[in-house]
């Protein structure tokens, strides 16, 4: 590794309790960016994929939602291919952002995203990931957003396969890292960022 | 940056968590019921971590990047001291990056902001949204103009004030860039005093967010200027993924 010249990135504060002005904007009122705030829609109705709903709460390790916090979630398209500026050329789905971001209800501190069922991903070695979503959790108290990964808690064939899944050695832990299917097309993934259901967190 | 050589980028390198403030930082209260107990768990990145939305200026609308004008009508201006607040994004292999998203938000002069949870009886602005955003150039050079916040206090258990800072969110060109921190203010007595600006242990750190007063770009008779470079982790410059992945 080349370590001339290496600059250092500037360090994490907490997006504290106002995250919503600059995030969510058009939620608290202040009707701006055109009304629509980034990251709320991700489909049209030309993408690609199965419909799904994806909704939970953040819970605190006093097992209570948290309701000022904020969730992002980055996933690939139907066919397992990302949407980014690179991947364009690749035949990514177009009509599929990928990218979405959802306050916590300010009430009872659910978040939700209308998007579409990820597609597996194939590595450049060869190999398959399971249909996955990453997930960004920020929020007051929160010093450096935290990095997770949900899967689809019906994928079992899939989900043995996971490289991931199949390098984490707390297997225990794991159940933390799926959704539960509610319905067909409707799942549930609660987070911990605390207490014996702690979600597993990742240093990406 | 065009698309071959965002393809000949590799995995990003591992995070220097000694630059970060630590999950578990009590004199921060809010952090003792919010922060994990476990350790973090490391993965080597995919592509999944490695790419990430991207946002070009054409999201921008005309008034995004001037928080002194986008909540009110033409004639009209926020209260307080206009300054700018520029710099360039970089990578930590000194690169600059274009097509960076910035958001901020911030409260008013009075260090008040317009958001229904926030109790401090310094008055609103009724000129001042407070939310803000722009995205770097070619060069990745970005710039917003708005007025110096002010300080404000705040329930921690104590006499606990906020210095004045922005609040800054920004997207890399991977998930695993993405990054939400704060700006403060170049002299800023409040700074050293400041439990949240403290969860940073390294004091080095702490000082890369602190924007320094520039002269040269202060726009005549009109608004002084700040200077602050933002820092996103690098990549390796080849995919290694193979290797990386390989079990
Ligand atoms: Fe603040």
């Amino acid at each position: 590794m080349d370590k001339l010249h290496r600059l250092k990135e500037i360090p994490s504060q907490t997006a504290g309790p106002f995250l919503h002005i600059g995030c969510v904007p058009n939620q608290i009122g202040l009707n701006t960016f055109g009304g629509i705030d980034l990251g709320s829609v991700l489909l049209s109705k030309n993408t690609e994929g199965k419909r799904i709903t994806l909704t939970g709460k953040v819970f605190d390790g006093k097992n209570m939602p948290i309701r000022d916090g904020m969730v992002e979630i980055w996933q690939a398209d139907a066919n397992g291919l990302y949407q980014t500026s690179d991947t364009k050329s690749d035949g990514s789905d177009l009509n599929f952002s990928g990218w979405g971001r959802s306050h916590c209800d300010f009430e009872s501190g659910s978040w939700i995203f209308e998007t579409i069922k990820p597609g597996p991903v194939m590595m450049n070695n060869g190999s398959w990931m399971a249909p996955h979503i990453s997930f960004w959790i920020v929020a007051r108290g929160v010093n450096l957003g935290l990095n997770t990964r949900m899967y689809f808690g019906d994928e079992h064939s899939l989900n043995e396969k996971d490289p991931l899944l199949q390098e984490l050695k707390d297997t225990k832990r794991i159940r933390t890292l799926m959704a539960r299917k509610i319905t067909e097309n409707f799942y549930e993934f609660n987070i911990y960022l605390q207490g014996e259901n702690e979600t597993i967190f990742f240093e990406i | 940056m065009d698309k071959s050589d965002m393809r000949s980028q590799g995995p990003l390198y591992p995070r220097d968590k000694t630059l970060h403030p630590k999950a578990l930082t009590p004199d921060y209260k809010s952090s003792l019921f919010r922060s994990p107990k476990m350790a973090l768990v490391p993965v080597n990145t995919t592509m999944s971590e490695i790419s990430g939305p991207v946002f070009g200026p054409n999201i921008l609308g005309e008034f995004d990047s001037d928080l002194t004008k986008n909540y009110c009508s033409a004639e009209q201006m926020a209260i307080g001291e206009q300054i700018i607040v520029h710099g360039k994004v970089f990578d930590e292999n000194s690169k600059t990056i274009p097509n960076v998203l910035i958001e901020v938000w911030q409260a008013n002069a009075g260090g008040r902001y317009r958001h229904f949870s926030d109790s401090y009886k310094a008055p609103l602005d009724p000129y001042f949204g407070g939310c803000g955003r722009c995205v770097t150039d070619q060069n990745g050079y970005y710039s917003f103009k708005t007025i110096r916040p002010g300080a404000y206090p705040w329930p921690n258990g104590g006499n606990n004030w906020r210095p004045s800072h922005i609040h800054f969110s920004i997207f890399g060109t991977s998930f695993a860039q993405r990054l939400i921190t704060q700006m403060y203010f170049e002299g800023d007595p409040l700074i050293k005093l400041c439990p949240i600006a403290n969860t940073i242990e390294d004091p080095a750190s702490l000082n890369t967010l602190v924007a320094q007063l520039d002269m040269k770009r202060t726009i005549h008779m009109d608004a002084r200027a700040y200077q602050f470079n933002i820092i996103l982790r690098g990549r390796f410059s080849t995919i290694f993924e193979n290797k990386m992945d390989g079990n």
